[in-house]
């Protein structure tokens, strides 16, 4: 489906010449976010600055049928913010103000554009943070943050997105300006900006986003313990959280991912090691120094080659540019890779990172992995050249085994980066018809019409997984779009 | 193995595959790049340029004058590179993207004045007479009669020309042989730059002075051409390669090291290698090229007080280029009473880039309009930047805005500390 001439010159109108983006090389440049695999060119791409602007455009594209599509920064990793059946992109980035920074209630008020970090920076010198960090931070938006539910290192210790928006302002699929939560910890009613958080554009737009802020601890201890294989690291990680710490971190990197990292980024991760533990401790000075001991001793029972604690800020930084740029950094292996997201509980760890090395050899597949071990997120990032189907369809083999087995043993099938169309097939591994079939009313309530992100987040029926049926009335029993 | 084709570019000088191939399509480049933070338009992000020349590349798209227009609006800053963990060169694919796009005759600037610029700007000799007729302009009161007229509304680019000069000073060569003072480290030979040493002698004079102090000999070329850098930037890599061959020769001698203190000359010229990669003579030139604040950052120098703030602007050719980011800052540290105060976004392009200013003012005005309101953020009265481009660009921001802010070389302030 494509836009009508009268359609565009609408967009025209609303969006002004600056506006919006027909030609075919714009077009083609928002074919794809970060997971390049997934193509599909908007028909347009408006680029608001102003609510009543979202709001006029969702307005249009529900009189004429035609899909509306977020973007913010196009750093998604699931193909969320790309068009496979056309329609308006809507890309929030140029709306980034921050509206209001509250810091007496703690809290700020911010557009969705605004990237993760510029927040931080906003208040950091006052002694506040945004806590949610995802390794994006530094280009991603808060309202693609939002999008996902996105998670980052340190939710191991702060929680993830959801955790943080306080309240939304929101174009719904029926184009209704409508306000979610708000300052207040507990507000009357039902918890939809919780329902909102993570339904990656299927509900509406979101033009303003209220989110906690938090006060900087009094002290932070980042420790690198490296370790000669895997599984080490891996037993003390479960060692470490099961004798009931909390670090604010708790990533591990491979031997494979040092290599690009240390390429890439020049962050001075020990090279010869088979797998580094990244932990970082925070909190009151006393607490920080005591659970630094006790981790530095459990990852020396763990036969630890080294472990090194940061002794500035420099260094601290740069450890976590390096672990924040892996993604970015792998570039220097491979240009193509597939980006799991499946989650194991905790103390399965171990057990799941020999399966993988198991599953890489099968298939011949260079795997790095970079992931919050904390909180048992896997990231293994399957390398593989995108001129050679063949290498693809392996690459894709060993993902959907690996994600299997995350499922056997407990697991999930996304534990941040969210669902779009890479996972949604996955859904039905995790959830039941009747689960399903929920969400799919849910998201039916907000958007009535099926125009806001199709594709994306739920799977398709059999029955009518072509073509994009907007005005589809009452689903028959029992069915789950 | 060469290859004769890629995609819809064709051979020579075609844009490395690996290169873009090395993009994974992360983003991080997008919040350092200048366009992006105006436009917030994927293509016109590194991201999304590097997008364009692989869908060149592997054919789905033909270069077009639209796709020509988001390589010409890129300043060439290569914010992109010093962000880019993966290692894309976007600095030499845009080049040779633009050179594929200058033989199909794609561009989209004013023709007419890209012709004109490069028929002056690497030429010095031809540089100094044009100076010479304009320093005549701005003296003999008619350069307050054509701004009171408002001719120059009728034609923004050439008014763009005419507010970014400076009073043009009088010439003031260089003797050939500046003899090292004190005890004698070595030859080094002193690029002088096309625009600098018409419009900023007095940096070439400290820095030869500097120099000197320090223990060098200094040699200065008379016959010196063009580096080639404008060239290069533009994607005209036959006149480009000409000037570095020439060059090459006229600084052929026993030299240390060839020392400039114009920081996209210097980093030109760093480059010779890759694009003259059998021309022995040239990539010999490329390994002694430094940057001043190389050769001074710890040579002895008599320093005296000098009571002043300043906030440091990184010229990109400088910070991005030749990665060197500390040297410049830790050479103005060394004066004492000289306050140094951090710069907001101090690594974001000012809008001059070479011509750019030129040809594209409407992007530079905004870029340099961010630049300002750092800078007077800072609440430093001098600024300094080492290339002649950056001092153009922010003393005529400063200039327009009336504000009383010096605009200076990191060399200047140095020479300012040494006893009369």
């Amino acid at each position: 489906m494509s836009l009508s001439p009268a359609a565009v010159k609408e967009l025209q109108r609303i969006l002004g010449p600056q506006g919006l983006v027909t030609t075919p090389e714009g077009r083609l440049v928002y074919e794809c976010d970060m997971h390049t695999l997934y193509k599909g060119m908007p028909d347009a791409v408006a680029l608001p600055t102003r609510t009543e602007q979202v709001q006029a455009v969702v307005d249009l594209c529900r009189r004429e049928r035609v899909p509306v599509v977020p973007r913010g920064s196009g750093t998604g990793l699931i193909g969320g913010a790309m068009a496979p059946r056309g329609g308006v992109m809507v890309s929030l980035n140029r709306m980034d103000r921050i509206l209001d920074i509250d810091l007496a209630n703690r809290c700020a008020t911010v557009q969705p554009g605004l990237i993760n970090l510029w927040l931080t920076r906003a208040v950091s010198d006052r002694g506040y943070f945004f806590a949610p960090d995802p390794s994006s931070q530094m280009v991603s938006s808060i309202g693609g943050n939002v999008a996902t539910n996105a998670g980052g290192p340190h939710c191991l210790k702060y929680g993830i997105t959801t955790n943080h928006v306080l309240g939304l302002e929101m174009v719904t699929g029926r184009g209704e300006l409508v306000r979610l939560g708000g300052k207040a910890m507990d507000r009357p009613g039902y918890d939809l900006t919780g329902a909102a958080v993570g339904s990656e554009g299927t509900f509406g737009l979101v033009t303003a986003i209220t989110v906690r802020l938090l006060h900087a601890p009094e002290a932070v201890k980042t420790v690198l313990a490296s370790f000669a294989t895997i599984g080490e690291a891996s037993e003390t990680v479960s060692d470490i959280i099961a004798a009931g710490m909390i670090p604010a971190a708790l990533e591990m990197l491979d031997a494979v991912i040092i290599r690009a990292i240390n390429a890439g980024i020049g962050a001075g991760y020990p090279d010869r090691a088979g797998a580094v533990l990244l932990i970082e401790l925070d909190g009151p000075t006393a607490e920080v120094e005591v659970q630094g001991e006790r981790c530095a001793a459990l990852c020396r029972r763990h036969r630890a080659l080294e472990v090194r604690v940061a002794h500035d800020e420099a260094e601290r930084a740069l450890l976590w540019k390096g672990r924040k740029e892996a993604a970015g950094a792998v570039g220097r292996l491979t240009s193509s890779y597939l980006l799991q997201d499946a989650v194991v509980p905790r103390s399965k760890l171990p057990q799941i990172m020999r399966e993988m090395e198991t599953i890489a050899a099968r298939h011949g597949v260079l795997i790095a992995n970079v992931f919050h071990a904390g909180d048992g997120n896997l990231h293994p990032l399957i390398c593989y050249d995108d001129r050679k189907p063949e290498e693809l369809a392996r690459a894709v083999r060993a993902n959907e085994e690996l994600l299997h087995a995350c499922i056997e043993l407990g697991g999930s099938v996304t534990g941040e980066h969210g669902v779009g169309v890479d996972k949604a097939e996955n859904l039905t591994l995790q959830y039941s018809e009747a689960d399903l079939n929920f969400m799919y009313r849910l998201r039916r309530v907000f958007d009535p019409d099926g125009i806001m992100n199709p594709g994306k987040l739920l799977p398709s029926h059999p029955a009518c997984a072509e073509g994009f049926r907007p005005s589809r009335p009452v689903l028959p029993t029992g069915a789950w779009i | 193995m060469s290859v004769a084709r890629l995609g819809a570019f064709t051979a020579p000088d075609l844009p490395s595959l690996e290169g873009i191939r090395a993009c994974v399509h992360c983003g991080i480049c997008l919040p350092q790049c200048p366009t992006y933070r105006v436009l917030g338009e994927e293509m016109d992000s590194p991201r999304g340029r590097i997008y364009l020349m692989r869908a060149a590349a592997e054919e789905r798209l033909e270069p077009t004058e639209a796709f020509a227009r988001h390589m010409d609006l890129c300043l060439g800053c290569r914010a992109c590179e010093s962000a880019c963990p993966a290692g894309v060169p976007f600095g030499a694919l845009l080049e040779a993207t633009r050179f594929q796009l200058a033989r199909r005759g794609l561009s989209s600037e004013p023709r007419l004045l890209t012709r004109l610029i490069f028929a002056v700007f690497p030429h010095p000799g031809r540089m100094g007479l044009l100076l010479g007729a304009l320093r005549l302009y701005q003296r003999s009161g008619l350069q307050r009669l054509v701004r009171a007229s408002g001719l120059l509304r009728l034609a923004p680019r050439l008014a763009a020309m005419e507010a970014l000069l400076p009073l043009v000073p009088p010439r003031e060569p260089l003797p050939e042989l500046i003899p090292a003072r004190g005890g004698r480290r070595g030859r080094l030979g002193l690029l002088t730059g096309c625009v600098q040493r018409h419009l900023y002698p007095q940096v070439n004079r400290d820095t030869a002075r500097l120099l000197s102090l320090a223990g060098w000999d200094v040699i200065v070329p008379r016959e010196q051409g063009c580096c080639g850098a404008l060239d290069l930037h533009g994607g005209r890599l036959g006149a480009f390669r000409r000037r570095a061959r020439a060059l090459a020769a006229q600084f052929a001698g026993d030299l240390d090291y060839v020392v400039t203190s114009a920081a996209g000359c210097g980093s030109a010229m760093k480059e010779y290698g890759h694009w003259l990669p059998e021309a022995a003579e040239v990539g010999a030139l490329a390994r002694r090229v430094r940057d001043v604040s190389q050769v001074l950052v710890d040579a002895d120098l008599p320093l005296g007080r000098l009571e002043t703030s300043v906030t440091y602007h990184d010229a990109c050719h400088l910070a991005h280029g030749q990665k060197l980011r500390n040297e410049p800052r830790a050479l103005l540290a060394r004066v004492p009473g000289l306050r140094l105060v951090p710069l907001a976004d101090s690594e974001l392009c000012c809008g001059s880039a070479g011509v750019y200013n030129l040809v594209e003012p409407e992007m530079a005005e905004r870029l340099l309009d961010m630049k300002i309101s750092r800078i007077l953020a800072t609440g430093a009265r001098v600024v300094a930047a080492a290339n002649p481009g950056c001092l153009l660009q922010i003393a005529k921001g400063c200039r327009a805005r009336g504000l009383d802010i010096e605009v200076v070389h990191p060399v200047e302030l140095v020479a300012r500390a040494l006893p009369a």
